[in-house]
């Protein structure tokens, strides 16, 4: 005979996706997160206290003349089981962060309660991508490369076109493709490796730069820019590093003053949670709908621990890659880019 | 009876060799003992029924009167407790003492725990405690001691308590009657209501150690200084700590926030009883606060007054914070000091909403803070309403409209 609470905290195992807002560091996310599922779990009715016998003395009995007090037992439940002695239920749910956010960011950030926590760890290990809409400004230049920071130099930002800015993102495009294709040790001369290239699964193995497999600009408005990056193996302070070096190429000075990431693997932003819906209620909702995806993530996880066991390289990357593919093609991608690439891409990027 | 019988031919087919099996040999005796006491535990509960009777005999039992402590149940002397050890080495000393070769049944036979003993006999029986001398909760106490159980019943919350340090052996150690009862009459006496009696002692369980006279003498200087009686009550309600501290404190805080602030006496009291934390804790953050307010911010004197008059909680507020906001709403929403000083609580909200709410308002084109002009939003309604509400009647737009542009910033 489970508890409500027991109940409860079964429930309480997936994955599932926060929209962290601007300005607040990702643990006080997690803690938030944590104290909330607390509150809901210690909420539920505590198990009935234990009975004891105890005599107590209370007045007659049957054979005894009605002056005598006289010890009788009865079954009273102890104080000790009491909730103000025992403490609440539960003290702790484990609450995992996947890819981190530092504070100057939002965006989507996956997190892994109870048994999901393993997940996470798969999902980091996994072939998944993350995209992410930088907003850039021109004209000045600072010292953290945000708009916040301490101004370094001032610059005119006329001559920008937008003609320009997209010849300069297809080189940073050209550059990142080569580092892909470096970093992901396939000989490009096979049949095998252009077919790869083709469906995109192309992935750098092992530890590599950040590399950015998307990258295209949706918005020109100048002083104002906004960027979409598809990447991997990235840190948001090399991103805003990015828009920096944009405004270099392009004689000019830019300053990040956005970072938001809208997609982490196959955790999309339209079901991201927002602060009123940091709730148990919301979070258990969040976690079923993502079940199936955390199915996948574990699944290709466990398979490719096993293949790593096998020893057979090639064998690995191939059974990785049609994983991966799978997990891929859940995904609604964006409609087709606009700018060049080095390899003609039938599908769009993922 | 029949079970102490197979017990005992177990005994007699075990054959006795060395010294080492003396072990078991005492456990046997142990079990065979707890047999004989278990079938006979049904008659003393009927004995008990039945009235008093002079007879004295073994029974094990949890009870022990030996820690003072204890919830005293002077009447139960007629249950005698037996430490099962003495028994144990009893017979066992007697079971070594014959003949290595065979059993002294006769030795078992004689310690019955049916078997009379005389008065004097009985009472020099060493009764051991089943108290633990230490623990690290005070589960084990709550049911024995009267001081634990009392306060549970009132609503205190031990575990929290016993999580400080020295603070559950400080409860344990306390007798009711002379300490806690008292106190307890002298708050519910100034006024306290019951209900939140427990919460107070939670949060200050120190007043229980705090002397009567002290208590007395800071509270008829509270009523000195013209403070009514519900309000001292209140004050001591909201500020758990407050009765602890010395007069000399109390009489320091009051003239500081007197003097500087530039209130009225009558308001001064006012303030002291909504936010009575102002006595308590020390007056540097508070002297920054309010150098902060006047230099950085640029309130003047009579803004200040009516902001500390309306919102106290500026005066502990993080000054981190409160120039945080006080910098996006100034700069970012263009909306002047008067304005602000009209409506402080907006000083005392979350950054976070107060940041969403108005670019949500300036995306609608609706981020209208100027009195004069059509299509004002007042400051209060901005940050006071729930969501749903703001988003009906303040934004006139839907509220999954308002979730959707969050997850664009």
């Amino acid at each position: 005979m489970t508890s409500q609470a027991v109940r409860l905290f079964r429930k309480m195992d997936g994955l599932f996706a926060v929209y962290k807002p601007q300005g607040v560091h990702w643990k006080h996310v997690r803690d938030s997160i944590e104290s909330n599922l607390l509150k809901a779990l210690n909420s539920c009715p505590p198990p009935a206290p234990q009975l004891a016998v105890q005599f107590q003395l209370l007045s007659g009995g049957e054979n005894s003349s009605s002056k005598d007090v006289v010890l009788s037992p009865s079954m009273v439940p102890t104080l000790a089981d009491h909730p103000l002695v025992t403490g609440p239920q539960f003290h702790k749910v484990h609450v995992g962060v996947g890819h981190r956010l530092d504070a100057f960011s939002s965006g989507v950030l996956v997190l892994g309660v109870g048994k999901g926590n393993g997940v996470l760890e798969h999902l980091c290990k996994s072939h998944v991508t993350r995209d992410y809409t930088l907003e850039g400004e021109f004209g000045k230049a600072t010292d953290n490369f945000t708009h916040t920071g301490r101004v370094i130099e001032k610059t005119t930002y006329d001559h920008v076109t937008l003609d320009k800015l997209e010849r300069v993102l297809a080189m940073i495009q050209g550059a990142n493709q080569k580092a892909l294709i470096m970093y992901s040790q396939v000989d490009l001369h096979t049949q095998e490796a252009y077919e790869l290239a083709v469906r995109g699964l192309l992935y750098p193995h092992g530890k590599s730069p950040p590399i950015l497999t998307g990258l295209r600009c949706i918005h020109f408005n100048p002083p104002h820019f906004t960027l979409e990056v598809q990447c991997v193996n990235e840190t948001q302070k090399y991103l805003r590093k990015l828009i920096h070096e944009v405004g270099l190429e392009l004689r000019t000075s830019a300053v990040c003053s956005g970072v938001r990431r809208t997609r982490d693997g196959p955790f999309k932003v339209e079901n991201a949670l927002t602060r009123q819906h940091w709730t148990a209620g919301s979070i258990i909702q969040a976690i079923a709908h993502f079940s199936k995806a955390t199915r996948k993530i574990r699944k290709s996880g466990m398979y490719k621990q096993t293949a790593g066991q096998l020893n057979s390289s090639a064998q690995v990357q191939e059974q990785t890659r049609s994983q991966t593919e799978q997990i891929n093609q859940e995904h609604v991608e964006l409609s087709s880019s606009t700018s060049d690439t080095v390899v003609d891409r039938e599908t769009p990027f993922h | 009876m029949h079970v102490c019988q197979r017990c005992v031919s177990l005994l007699l087919s075990r054959p006795l060799s060395a010294a080492g099996q003396q072990s078991t040999r005492a456990l046997h005796q142990r079990s065979h003992l707890i047999l004989l006491q278990h079938s006979t535990r049904q008659s003393p509960v009927h004995r008990l029924s039945q009235g008093h009777s002079r007879e004295t005999w073994r029974h094990f039992t949890d009870h022990q009167a030996a820690s003072p402590d204890v919830y005293n149940k002077t009447d139960l002397a007629q249950k005698k407790v037996v430490p099962l050890n003495s028994d144990v080495h009893r017979i066992s000393s007697q079971v070594s003492l014959s003949d290595s070769q065979s059993i002294d049944l006769d030795a078992a036979v004689r310690a019955s725990p049916l078997q009379e003993i005389s008065e004097e006999e009985a009472v020099q029986i060493q009764v051991p405690s089943a108290l633990p001398p230490e623990s690290s909760t005070l589960r084990p106490y709550v049911d024995k001691s009267e001081t634990l159980s009392k306060l549970v019943q009132l609503g205190v919350n031990l575990w929290e308590l016993e999580q400080r340090p020295n603070v559950g052996s400080m409860l344990v150690r306390l007798d009711f009657h002379a300490d806690v009862a008292p106190r307890l009459l002298f708050l519910k006496d100034l006024g306290v209501e019951e209900s939140k009696l427990g919460r107070l002692l939670t949060k200050n369980p120190f007043i229980l150690t705090e002397s009567l006279d002290n208590l007395e003498a800071r509270v008829s200087y509270l009523k000195s200084k013209k403070f009514s009686k519900q309000s001292v009550a209140v004050m001591v309600t909201k500020a758990p700590y407050l009765l602890n501290f010395s007069v000399e404190r109390l009489d320091n805080r009051l003239g500081f926030f007197q003097k500087q602030l530039g209130l009225s006496a009558e308001k001064t009291r006012d303030v002291v009883t909504r936010l009575p934390k102002l006595l308590c804790g020390s007056l540097e953050p508070i002297k920054e606060n309010l150098k902060v307010c006047e230099l950085e911010f640029g309130f003047r004197g009579n803004e200040m007054q009516h902001i500390v008059t309306t919102v106290p909680k500026v005066l502990i507020a993080n000054k981190r914070k409160l120039t945080q906001i006080f910098d996006f709403i100034h700069n970012t929403m263009d909306v002047p000091h008067s304005l602000i000083a009209k409506f402080p609580q907006v000083l005392n909200a979350k950054f976070l909403r107060i940041r969403e709410r108005h670019l949500f308002l300036e995306y609608l084109g609706r981020a209208q803070y100027q009195p004069s002009q059509p299509n004002y939003i007042s400051l209060d309604r901005l940050v006071f309403l729930p969501d749903d509400v703001f988003c009906s009647e303040v934004a006139l737009a839907a509220l999954e409209d308002f979730e959707r542009f969050q997850k664009t910033l």
